[in-house]
Protein backbone atom coordinates (compact mmCIF):
# COMPACT_ATOMS: atom_id res chain seq x y z
CA UNK A 1 0.00 0.00 0.00
CA UNK A 2 1.40 3.39 -0.49
CA UNK A 3 0.34 4.96 1.97
CA UNK A 4 2.36 3.19 4.04
CA UNK A 5 4.54 5.97 3.64
CA UNK A 6 4.07 9.00 5.61
CA UNK A 7 7.64 11.11 4.27
CA UNK A 8 9.15 10.90 1.01
CA UNK A 9 12.01 13.06 -0.59
CA UNK A 10 13.69 12.04 -3.64
CA UNK A 11 16.57 14.30 -5.14
CA UNK A 12 15.39 17.34 -2.82
CA UNK A 13 18.21 19.98 -3.30
CA UNK A 14 18.30 23.44 -1.70
CA UNK A 15 21.17 25.76 -3.06
CA UNK A 16 21.75 29.28 -0.82
CA UNK A 17 23.56 31.76 -2.90
CA UNK A 18 27.00 30.02 -2.45
CA UNK A 19 26.56 26.78 -0.85
CA UNK A 20 24.16 23.59 -1.17
CA UNK A 21 22.64 23.31 2.40
CA UNK A 22 20.74 19.91 1.37
CA UNK A 23 22.16 18.06 -1.66
CA UNK A 24 19.47 15.54 -3.61
CA UNK A 25 18.16 13.60 -0.55
CA UNK A 26 16.04 10.94 -0.46
CA UNK A 27 15.04 9.06 2.32
CA UNK A 28 11.15 7.85 3.17
CA UNK A 29 9.57 7.33 6.60
CA UNK A 30 7.17 4.42 6.94
CA UNK A 31 4.14 4.87 9.07
CA UNK A 32 4.27 4.01 12.49
CA UNK A 33 7.74 4.63 12.91
CA UNK A 34 10.36 6.64 14.93
CA UNK A 35 13.00 7.79 12.60
CA UNK A 36 16.36 9.06 13.97
CA UNK A 37 17.22 12.00 11.67
CA UNK A 38 20.70 12.30 12.79
CA UNK A 39 23.88 14.69 11.82
CA UNK A 40 26.34 17.04 12.99
CA UNK A 41 25.29 21.08 13.17
CA UNK A 42 24.67 22.49 10.13
CA UNK A 43 23.98 19.24 8.14
CA UNK A 44 20.49 20.44 6.61
CA UNK A 45 18.78 18.54 9.22
CA UNK A 46 16.50 22.03 9.96
CA UNK A 47 16.53 23.15 6.01
CA UNK A 48 15.08 19.72 5.19
CA UNK A 49 12.56 19.68 7.81
CA UNK A 50 11.43 23.23 6.87
CA UNK A 51 11.10 22.06 3.43
CA UNK A 52 8.57 19.41 4.59
CA UNK A 53 6.65 21.79 6.22
CA UNK A 54 6.44 23.68 2.65
CA UNK A 55 7.80 26.62 5.10
CA UNK A 56 11.33 26.73 2.20
CA UNK A 57 11.06 26.10 -1.25
CA UNK A 58 13.39 23.23 -2.48
CA UNK A 59 15.74 24.01 -5.44
CA UNK A 60 15.13 21.19 -6.98
CA UNK A 61 13.55 17.66 -5.98
CA UNK A 62 10.28 16.68 -4.25
CA UNK A 63 8.92 16.30 -0.76
CA UNK A 64 5.65 13.93 -0.36
CA UNK A 65 3.92 14.23 3.50
CA UNK A 66 1.25 11.56 3.27
CA UNK A 67 1.03 11.60 -0.28
CA UNK A 68 0.84 15.66 0.12
CA UNK A 69 3.12 17.76 -1.55
CA UNK A 70 4.18 20.44 0.80
CA UNK A 71 5.11 23.46 -1.55
CA UNK A 72 1.32 23.24 -3.52
CA UNK A 73 -0.98 22.25 -0.45
CA UNK A 74 1.19 23.34 2.98
CA UNK A 75 -1.54 23.97 5.07
CA UNK A 76 -2.96 20.55 4.35
CA UNK A 77 0.48 19.18 5.56
CA UNK A 78 0.60 21.90 8.41
CA UNK A 79 -2.61 19.85 9.67
CA UNK A 80 -1.21 16.83 10.06
CA UNK A 81 1.91 17.71 11.24
CA UNK A 82 3.32 19.10 14.83
CA UNK A 83 6.32 20.88 14.61
CA UNK A 84 8.71 21.64 17.23
CA UNK A 85 11.30 23.55 16.00
CA UNK A 86 14.40 23.81 17.76
CA UNK A 87 14.41 27.05 19.34
CA UNK A 88 10.35 27.65 19.52
CA UNK A 89 9.96 30.66 21.47
CA UNK A 90 6.72 31.21 23.71
CA UNK A 91 4.31 34.38 24.37
CA UNK A 92 5.80 35.63 27.60
CA UNK A 93 2.56 37.28 28.62
CA UNK A 94 0.22 34.19 28.33
CA UNK A 95 0.24 31.54 30.61
CA UNK A 96 -0.16 27.88 29.83
CA UNK A 97 -3.07 27.32 29.06
CA UNK A 98 -4.09 30.41 26.76
CA UNK A 99 -0.57 29.06 25.01
CA UNK A 100 -2.36 26.44 24.26
CA UNK A 101 -6.02 28.22 23.41
CA UNK A 102 -4.24 30.33 21.03
CA UNK A 103 -2.22 27.49 19.23
CA UNK A 104 -5.72 25.70 18.76
CA UNK A 105 -7.81 28.57 17.80
CA UNK A 106 -5.17 28.61 15.22
CA UNK A 107 -5.42 25.77 14.23
CA UNK A 108 -9.83 26.19 13.79
CA UNK A 109 -10.44 23.80 16.94
CA UNK A 110 -13.93 24.76 18.59
CA UNK A 111 -13.77 26.90 21.63
CA UNK A 112 -15.41 24.01 24.24
CA UNK A 113 -13.52 21.33 22.43
CA UNK A 114 -10.25 23.61 23.23
CA UNK A 115 -10.39 23.89 26.85
CA UNK A 116 -11.28 19.97 27.19
CA UNK A 117 -7.89 19.28 25.32
CA UNK A 118 -6.07 21.97 26.91
CA UNK A 119 -6.30 20.84 30.03
CA UNK A 120 -5.84 17.15 28.95
CA UNK A 121 -2.28 18.13 27.37
CA UNK A 122 -1.20 19.86 29.99
CA UNK A 123 -2.22 16.57 32.44
CA UNK A 124 -0.38 14.43 29.47
CA UNK A 125 2.96 16.58 29.49
CA UNK A 126 2.94 17.11 33.51
CA UNK A 127 2.35 20.90 33.44
CA UNK A 128 -1.32 20.37 35.11
CA UNK A 129 -0.05 22.57 38.78
CA UNK A 130 1.09 25.17 36.38
CA UNK A 131 -1.84 26.02 34.51
CA UNK A 132 -2.04 29.74 35.55
CA UNK A 133 1.79 30.64 35.83
CA UNK A 134 3.11 33.06 33.15
CA UNK A 135 5.42 31.51 30.63
CA UNK A 136 7.95 33.39 31.06
CA UNK A 137 8.55 32.24 34.60
CA UNK A 138 8.71 28.91 33.44
CA UNK A 139 11.93 26.96 33.55
CA UNK A 140 13.38 25.04 29.96
CA UNK A 141 11.96 22.04 30.46
CA UNK A 142 8.40 23.16 31.33
CA UNK A 143 8.75 24.81 28.63
CA UNK A 144 10.05 22.36 26.19
CA UNK A 145 7.07 20.41 27.93
CA UNK A 146 4.68 22.73 27.10
CA UNK A 147 6.13 23.30 23.88
CA UNK A 148 4.88 19.59 23.38
CA UNK A 149 1.79 20.23 24.28
CA UNK A 150 1.25 23.02 21.69
CA UNK A 151 2.06 20.04 19.04
CA UNK A 152 0.16 17.69 20.39
CA UNK A 153 -3.60 19.88 20.60
CA UNK A 154 -4.23 19.17 16.77
CA UNK A 155 -3.79 15.49 16.91
CA UNK A 156 -1.03 15.24 14.46
CA UNK A 157 -0.28 12.20 11.94
CA UNK A 158 3.25 13.07 12.49
CA UNK A 159 5.80 14.83 14.76
CA UNK A 160 8.58 16.78 13.60
CA UNK A 161 10.71 17.01 16.40
CA UNK A 162 14.11 19.51 16.22
CA UNK A 163 16.55 18.70 19.31
CA UNK A 164 13.69 18.44 21.37
CA UNK A 165 15.71 17.13 24.42
CA UNK A 166 18.34 20.15 23.86
CA UNK A 167 19.29 21.81 27.10
CA UNK A 168 17.19 19.25 29.31
CA UNK A 169 18.18 17.84 32.32
CA UNK A 170 19.40 14.17 32.29
CA UNK A 171 15.36 13.31 33.37
CA UNK A 172 13.67 16.11 31.62
CA UNK A 173 15.11 14.59 28.51
CA UNK A 174 14.44 10.84 29.52
CA UNK A 175 10.68 11.43 30.23
CA UNK A 176 10.80 13.56 26.80
CA UNK A 177 11.38 10.59 25.32
CA UNK A 178 9.24 8.29 27.42
CA UNK A 179 6.74 10.86 25.88
CA UNK A 180 7.53 10.67 22.08
CA UNK A 181 7.37 6.55 22.45
CA UNK A 182 4.65 6.39 24.15
CA UNK A 183 2.83 8.66 22.00
CA UNK A 184 4.51 6.77 18.98
CA UNK A 185 2.82 3.35 20.72
CA UNK A 186 -0.46 4.36 21.68
CA UNK A 187 -1.74 7.19 19.17
CA UNK A 188 0.25 5.72 16.09
CA UNK A 189 1.92 9.09 15.36
CA UNK A 190 4.93 8.71 13.13
CA UNK A 191 8.04 10.97 14.50
CA UNK A 192 10.83 12.16 12.71
CA UNK A 193 13.48 13.05 15.81
CA UNK A 194 16.50 14.87 15.12
CA UNK A 195 18.61 14.42 17.87
CA UNK A 196 22.28 14.37 19.51
CA UNK A 197 21.38 12.69 22.23
CA UNK A 198 22.19 9.34 20.16
CA UNK A 199 22.07 7.03 23.31
CA UNK A 200 18.28 8.33 23.46
CA UNK A 201 17.44 7.94 20.06
CA UNK A 202 18.69 4.24 19.93
CA UNK A 203 16.71 3.27 22.94
CA UNK A 204 13.90 4.62 20.99
CA UNK A 205 13.73 4.78 17.26
CA UNK A 206 13.37 2.21 14.29
CA UNK A 207 15.37 3.49 12.17
CA UNK A 208 17.95 6.27 11.36
CA UNK A 209 19.19 8.48 9.04
CA UNK A 210 22.55 10.35 9.07
CA UNK A 211 22.94 13.25 7.42
CA UNK A 212 26.41 15.11 6.57
CA UNK A 213 27.27 17.83 4.48
CA UNK A 214 23.62 18.30 3.09
CA UNK A 215 23.49 14.41 1.85
CA UNK A 216 21.80 11.36 3.93
CA UNK A 217 25.13 8.98 4.29
CA UNK A 218 23.43 6.14 5.80
CA UNK A 219 19.95 5.32 6.22
CA UNK A 220 18.34 2.18 7.86
CA UNK A 221 17.88 0.06 11.38
CA UNK A 222 20.60 0.26 13.70
CA UNK A 223 21.46 -2.97 13.18
CA UNK A 224 21.71 -2.55 9.72
CA UNK A 225 24.24 -0.14 9.50
CA UNK A 226 26.12 -1.82 12.42
CA UNK A 227 26.34 -4.44 10.39
CA UNK A 228 27.36 -2.70 6.86
CA UNK A 229 30.10 -0.75 9.17
CA UNK A 230 31.53 -3.96 11.40
CA UNK A 231 29.99 -6.24 9.73
CA UNK A 232 28.75 -7.17 13.13
CA UNK A 233 25.01 -7.41 14.86
CA UNK A 234 23.62 -3.90 16.94
CA UNK A 235 24.44 -5.44 20.17
CA UNK A 236 28.09 -4.93 19.79
CA UNK A 237 28.11 -1.40 18.97
CA UNK A 238 26.00 2.03 19.89
CA UNK A 239 24.39 4.10 17.63
CA UNK A 240 27.29 6.71 18.55
CA UNK A 241 30.08 4.49 17.32
CA UNK A 242 27.75 3.83 14.28
CA UNK A 243 28.15 7.53 13.85
CA UNK A 244 31.56 8.16 14.52
CA UNK A 245 32.62 6.24 11.96
CA UNK A 246 30.24 7.40 9.31
CA UNK A 247 31.51 10.94 10.15
CA UNK A 248 34.61 10.15 10.40
CA UNK A 249 34.99 8.75 6.67
CA UNK A 250 33.24 11.46 5.27
CA UNK B 1 -9.91 33.35 8.13
CA UNK B 2 -10.01 31.54 11.24
CA UNK B 3 -6.17 32.25 11.35
CA UNK B 4 -6.82 35.74 10.66
CA UNK B 5 -9.57 36.09 13.36
CA UNK B 6 -7.01 34.01 15.71
CA UNK B 7 -4.07 36.41 14.87
CA UNK B 8 -6.07 39.19 15.22
CA UNK B 9 -8.27 38.70 18.25
CA UNK B 10 -4.71 37.88 19.83
CA UNK B 11 -3.01 41.01 18.86
CA UNK B 12 -6.13 43.28 19.86
CA UNK B 13 -5.56 42.08 23.38
CA UNK B 14 -1.78 42.66 23.28
CA UNK B 15 -2.45 46.33 22.06
CA UNK B 16 -5.07 46.61 24.79
CA UNK B 17 -3.12 45.21 27.71
CA UNK B 18 0.33 46.44 26.36
CA UNK B 19 1.79 49.43 28.69
CA UNK B 20 2.75 51.15 25.37
CA UNK B 21 -0.90 51.74 24.53
CA UNK B 22 -2.21 52.89 27.85
CA UNK B 23 0.82 55.82 27.99
CA UNK B 24 0.29 56.58 24.27
CA UNK B 25 -3.38 56.68 24.64
CA UNK B 26 -2.76 58.50 27.67
CA UNK B 27 -0.72 61.32 26.36
CA UNK B 28 -2.84 62.16 23.34
CA UNK B 29 -6.34 62.03 24.87
CA UNK B 30 -4.84 64.87 27.69
CA UNK B 31 -3.40 66.93 25.17
CA UNK B 32 -6.46 66.66 23.08
CA UNK B 33 -8.42 67.37 25.93
CA UNK B 34 -6.05 70.50 26.78
CA UNK B 35 -6.21 72.02 23.35
CA UNK B 36 -9.86 71.18 22.48
CA UNK B 37 -9.89 73.50 26.07
CA UNK B 38 -8.40 76.04 25.06
CA UNK B 39 -10.23 76.64 21.72
CA UNK B 40 -13.41 76.40 23.66
CA UNK B 41 -12.38 79.08 26.02
CA UNK B 42 -11.14 80.97 22.90
CA UNK B 43 -14.60 80.13 21.24
CA UNK B 44 -16.58 81.58 23.87
CA UNK B 45 -14.59 84.64 24.10
CA UNK B 46 -14.75 85.58 20.47
CA UNK B 47 -17.73 84.15 19.23
CA UNK B 48 -19.98 85.64 22.55
CA UNK B 49 -21.41 88.74 19.93
CA UNK B 50 -21.91 87.15 17.10
CA UNK B 51 -25.57 85.95 16.18
CA UNK B 52 -24.85 83.60 13.61
CA UNK B 53 -21.42 82.11 13.46
CA UNK B 54 -20.64 79.32 10.87
CA UNK B 55 -19.37 76.14 11.89
CA UNK B 56 -18.42 76.71 15.40
CA UNK B 57 -18.39 73.06 16.41
CA UNK B 58 -15.86 72.38 14.05
CA UNK B 59 -14.35 75.43 15.54
CA UNK B 60 -13.33 73.33 18.85
CA UNK B 61 -10.95 71.18 16.52
CA UNK B 62 -9.39 73.17 14.29
CA UNK B 63 -8.87 76.54 16.04
CA UNK B 64 -5.05 76.77 17.82
CA UNK B 65 -6.30 78.18 20.94
CA UNK B 66 -2.47 78.27 22.88
CA UNK B 67 -0.42 76.42 20.68
CA UNK B 68 -1.97 74.58 17.77
CA UNK B 69 -5.47 72.71 17.38
CA UNK B 70 -6.11 69.08 17.54
CA UNK B 71 -6.11 68.94 13.90
CA UNK B 72 -2.54 69.99 14.10
CA UNK B 73 -1.46 68.01 17.10
CA UNK B 74 -2.82 64.96 15.01
CA UNK B 75 -1.17 65.84 12.21
CA UNK B 76 1.79 66.27 13.98
CA UNK B 77 1.60 63.24 16.28
CA UNK B 78 -0.42 60.87 15.01
CA UNK B 79 2.59 58.91 12.88
CA UNK B 80 3.95 58.40 16.39
CA UNK B 81 0.67 56.08 17.28
CA UNK B 82 1.34 54.35 14.13
CA UNK B 83 5.22 54.22 14.70
CA UNK B 84 4.54 52.86 17.87
CA UNK B 85 2.23 50.27 17.27
CA UNK B 86 3.86 48.42 14.48
CA UNK B 87 7.80 48.98 14.64
CA UNK B 88 8.24 45.90 16.76
CA UNK B 89 5.20 43.66 14.89
CA UNK B 90 7.00 41.06 13.42
CA UNK B 91 10.72 41.29 14.53
CA UNK B 92 9.87 40.64 17.82
CA UNK B 93 8.29 37.54 16.95
CA UNK B 94 11.06 36.38 15.31
CA UNK B 95 13.68 37.49 18.14
CA UNK B 96 11.51 35.43 20.49
CA UNK B 97 11.30 32.44 18.30
CA UNK B 98 7.58 32.32 18.09
CA UNK B 99 7.46 33.36 14.45
CA UNK B 100 8.59 29.54 13.25
CA UNK B 101 6.00 28.50 15.77
CA UNK B 102 2.85 30.39 14.12
CA UNK B 103 3.72 30.02 10.62
CA UNK B 104 3.64 26.27 11.01
CA UNK B 105 0.42 26.30 12.40
CA UNK B 106 -2.39 25.32 9.24
CA UNK B 107 -2.70 29.02 8.78
CA UNK B 108 -1.94 31.04 4.80
CA UNK B 109 0.92 32.78 6.00
CA UNK B 110 -0.43 36.60 5.31
CA UNK B 111 -3.01 35.93 8.33
CA UNK B 112 -0.32 36.75 10.50
CA UNK B 113 0.37 39.95 8.41
CA UNK B 114 -2.94 40.68 7.72
CA UNK B 115 -4.56 40.43 11.68
CA UNK B 116 -1.55 42.14 12.94
CA UNK B 117 -2.14 45.51 10.45
CA UNK B 118 -6.06 44.80 10.73
CA UNK B 119 -5.85 44.53 14.60
CA UNK B 120 -3.60 47.60 14.93
CA UNK B 121 -5.21 49.31 12.80
CA UNK B 122 -8.52 48.69 14.94
CA UNK B 123 -6.65 49.64 17.82
CA UNK B 124 -6.04 53.48 15.82
CA UNK B 125 -9.82 53.67 15.08
CA UNK B 126 -11.19 52.82 18.63
CA UNK B 127 -8.39 55.52 19.84
CA UNK B 128 -9.37 58.46 17.38
CA UNK B 129 -12.80 57.86 17.22
CA UNK B 130 -13.14 57.74 21.08
CA UNK B 131 -10.94 61.05 21.43
CA UNK B 132 -13.10 62.73 18.90
CA UNK B 133 -16.29 61.39 20.72
CA UNK B 134 -14.74 62.78 24.06
CA UNK B 135 -13.68 66.16 22.38
CA UNK B 136 -17.18 66.74 21.06
CA UNK B 137 -18.67 65.67 24.28
CA UNK B 138 -16.51 68.33 25.96
CA UNK B 139 -17.17 71.19 23.78
CA UNK B 140 -21.03 70.65 24.14
CA UNK B 141 -20.57 71.61 27.53
CA UNK B 142 -18.22 74.31 27.33
CA UNK B 143 -19.20 76.34 24.01
CA UNK B 144 -23.04 74.95 24.19
CA UNK B 145 -23.76 74.45 20.46
CA UNK B 146 -25.20 70.74 19.05
CA UNK B 147 -23.30 70.35 15.62
CA UNK B 148 -25.81 69.94 12.50
CA UNK B 149 -26.01 67.17 10.44
CA UNK B 150 -23.37 68.51 8.20
CA UNK B 151 -20.41 68.70 10.76
CA UNK B 152 -21.03 65.28 11.69
CA UNK B 153 -20.40 64.19 8.08
CA UNK B 154 -17.32 66.15 8.03
CA UNK B 155 -15.59 64.80 11.41
CA UNK B 156 -16.26 61.60 9.90
CA UNK B 157 -14.67 61.80 6.99
CA UNK B 158 -11.99 63.60 8.86
CA UNK B 159 -12.26 60.57 11.05
CA UNK B 160 -11.43 58.14 8.13
CA UNK B 161 -8.43 59.93 6.24
CA UNK B 162 -6.86 60.52 10.03
CA UNK B 163 -7.26 56.70 10.20
CA UNK B 164 -5.34 55.92 6.84
CA UNK B 165 -3.17 58.81 7.91
CA UNK B 166 -2.19 57.00 10.90
CA UNK B 167 -2.24 53.47 9.31
CA UNK B 168 0.55 54.67 6.67
CA UNK B 169 2.95 55.46 9.51
CA UNK B 170 1.87 52.17 10.87
CA UNK B 171 2.74 50.01 7.56
CA UNK B 172 5.87 51.75 7.34
CA UNK B 173 7.14 50.63 10.60
CA UNK B 174 5.38 47.07 10.15
CA UNK B 175 7.45 47.34 6.74
CA UNK B 176 11.02 48.18 9.08
CA UNK B 177 10.22 45.23 11.23
CA UNK B 178 9.79 43.10 8.44
CA UNK B 179 13.36 44.33 6.73
CA UNK B 180 15.25 44.39 9.99
CA UNK B 181 15.90 42.30 12.62
CA UNK B 182 16.32 43.60 15.35
CA UNK B 183 13.82 45.96 17.06
CA UNK B 184 15.90 49.19 18.06
CA UNK B 185 17.18 49.31 14.58
CA UNK B 186 13.47 49.29 12.82
CA UNK B 187 12.60 51.68 15.47
CA UNK B 188 15.28 54.04 15.30
CA UNK B 189 14.92 53.91 10.76
CA UNK B 190 10.63 54.35 11.33
CA UNK B 191 11.58 57.30 13.82
CA UNK B 192 13.96 58.98 11.34
CA UNK B 193 11.91 58.37 8.31
CA UNK B 194 8.94 60.16 10.29
CA UNK B 195 10.95 63.28 11.37
CA UNK B 196 12.65 63.36 7.91
CA UNK B 197 9.24 62.97 5.91
CA UNK B 198 7.48 65.38 8.58
CA UNK B 199 9.67 68.13 9.40
CA UNK B 200 12.58 68.54 6.96
CA UNK B 201 11.21 67.85 3.87
CA UNK B 202 9.19 71.40 4.50
CA UNK B 203 12.77 72.54 4.47
CA UNK B 204 14.03 71.16 1.70
CA UNK B 205 11.05 72.43 -0.02
CA UNK B 206 12.36 75.73 0.21
CA UNK B 207 16.17 75.30 -0.86
CA UNK B 208 14.74 73.47 -3.92
CA UNK B 209 11.98 75.94 -4.80
CA UNK B 210 14.79 78.76 -4.63
CA UNK B 211 17.46 77.22 -6.12
CA UNK B 212 14.83 76.06 -9.43
CA UNK B 213 13.08 79.51 -9.24
CA UNK B 214 15.13 82.07 -7.38
CA UNK B 215 13.34 84.89 -5.11
CA UNK B 216 15.25 88.37 -6.08
CA UNK B 217 13.68 90.49 -3.37
CA UNK B 218 11.33 90.04 -0.50
CA UNK B 219 8.88 92.04 -2.40
CA UNK B 220 8.44 90.16 -5.52
CA UNK B 221 6.07 87.08 -5.86
CA UNK B 222 7.00 84.16 -8.33
CA UNK B 223 4.63 81.63 -8.92
CA UNK B 224 7.03 79.02 -10.26
CA UNK B 225 8.91 79.40 -6.82
CA UNK B 226 5.46 78.59 -4.59
CA UNK B 227 4.53 75.79 -7.27
CA UNK B 228 8.07 74.16 -6.75
CA UNK B 229 7.70 74.71 -3.20
CA UNK B 230 4.26 72.95 -2.78
CA UNK B 231 5.26 70.11 -4.95
CA UNK B 232 8.56 69.09 -2.94
CA UNK B 233 6.45 69.68 -0.11
CA UNK B 234 3.85 67.10 -0.69
CA UNK B 235 6.08 64.68 -0.45
CA UNK B 236 5.77 64.73 3.29
CA UNK B 237 3.05 62.56 4.00
CA UNK B 238 1.73 65.28 6.56
CA UNK B 239 1.64 68.19 4.22
CA UNK B 240 -0.76 65.99 2.12
CA UNK B 241 -2.69 65.24 5.18
CA UNK B 242 -2.87 68.41 6.07
CA UNK B 243 -4.38 69.39 2.43
CA UNK B 244 -6.43 66.22 2.61
CA UNK B 245 -8.07 67.54 5.78
CA UNK B 246 -8.22 71.13 5.00
CA UNK B 247 -11.46 71.60 3.25
CA UNK B 248 -13.00 69.23 5.45
CA UNK B 249 -12.57 70.80 8.88
CA UNK B 250 -13.07 73.99 7.70
CA UNK B 251 -15.73 74.87 5.80
CA UNK B 252 -14.57 78.08 5.48
CA UNK B 253 -11.10 77.51 3.32
CA UNK B 254 -11.97 77.11 -0.74
CA UNK B 255 -8.85 76.04 -1.69
CA UNK B 256 -6.00 74.13 -0.61
CA UNK B 257 -3.39 76.42 -2.24
CA UNK B 258 -1.82 79.66 -1.87
CA UNK B 259 -3.10 83.00 -2.98
CA UNK B 260 0.15 83.38 -4.95
CA UNK B 261 -0.76 79.97 -7.16
CA UNK B 262 -4.26 81.63 -7.80
CA UNK B 263 -5.24 83.11 -11.15
CA UNK B 264 -6.87 86.96 -10.92
CA UNK B 265 -10.61 86.25 -10.82
CA UNK B 266 -10.42 83.30 -8.16
CA UNK B 267 -8.39 86.08 -6.05
CA UNK B 268 -11.88 87.90 -6.86
CA UNK B 269 -13.81 85.01 -6.04
CA UNK B 270 -11.98 84.41 -2.52
CA UNK B 271 -12.31 87.69 -1.44
CA UNK B 272 -16.06 88.43 -2.34
CA UNK B 273 -17.75 85.08 -1.17
CA UNK B 274 -17.42 84.35 2.31
CA UNK B 275 -19.90 81.91 2.75
CA UNK B 276 -19.06 78.67 3.74
CA UNK B 277 -18.62 75.43 0.81
CA UNK B 278 -20.95 72.80 0.81
CA UNK B 279 -20.09 69.37 1.99
CA UNK B 280 -19.76 68.08 -1.63
CA UNK B 281 -17.62 70.77 -2.84
CA UNK B 282 -15.37 70.89 0.15
CA UNK B 283 -14.62 67.19 -0.81
CA UNK B 284 -13.94 67.85 -4.35
CA UNK B 285 -10.81 70.22 -3.82
CA UNK B 286 -9.46 68.14 -1.35
CA UNK B 287 -9.83 64.99 -3.24
CA UNK B 288 -6.56 64.26 -5.36
CA UNK B 289 -4.88 64.58 -1.44
CA UNK B 290 -7.66 61.88 0.20
CA UNK B 291 -6.84 59.48 -2.48
CA UNK B 292 -3.05 60.14 -2.99
CA UNK B 293 -3.18 59.00 0.99
CA UNK B 294 -4.98 56.15 0.63
CA UNK B 295 -3.02 55.12 -1.93
CA UNK B 296 0.01 55.32 -0.38
CA UNK B 297 -1.29 53.74 2.98
CA UNK B 298 -2.17 50.74 0.27
CA UNK B 299 1.11 50.80 -1.40
CA UNK B 300 2.66 51.02 2.01
CA UNK B 301 1.08 47.75 3.15
CA UNK B 302 1.19 45.90 -0.17
CA UNK B 303 5.27 46.23 -0.21
CA UNK B 304 5.54 45.04 3.59
CA UNK B 305 2.85 41.72 2.11
CA UNK B 306 5.05 40.98 -0.45
CA UNK B 307 8.24 41.28 1.49
CA UNK B 308 6.82 39.02 4.17
CA UNK B 309 5.25 36.40 2.02
CA UNK B 310 8.39 36.02 -0.04
CA UNK B 311 11.06 36.05 3.26
CA UNK B 312 12.03 32.88 4.32
CA UNK B 313 11.58 32.34 8.20
CA UNK B 314 13.86 29.93 9.81
CA UNK B 315 13.70 31.26 13.35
Amino acid sequence: MGSDIMIETTGLTKKYKNQTAVDHLSFKVKKGQIFGFLGPNGAGKTTTILMLLGLSRPSAGDARVCNLDPLRRPRDVKCLVGYLPENGGFYGDLDAVQSLEYVASLNGIQKHRASEKTHELLELVGLSGEKRKKVSAFSRGMKQRLGFAEVLIKDPKILFLDEPTLGLDPDGALRLMELIESLNRDRDITVLLSSHNLHQVQKISHSVGIMINGRMVAEGSIASLAEEKFGVGEKEYTLEEVYMKYFREV
Amino acid sequence: MRGLCAVYRKELCDHFSSYRFIVLFALIAMVSFITSYMAGMHLRENLGGLSRTKFPFLMLFSTPGALFSMVQFVAFFGPLIGLVLGFDSINRERAHGTLIKLISQPIYRDAVINGKFLAAVATISIMLISIVLVISGFGLAIVGVVPGIDEIWRLLIYLVISIFYISFWLGVSMLFSIFFRNIATSALASVALWIFLSFFVSLGADVVANAVAPVGNQREIRPENARVKDMVSLCSPMVLYSNATATIIDPMRKTTRSITLMGPAEQILASRFQNPLRLGQSVIVVFPYMTALIALTLVCFAISYFVFMLQEIRT
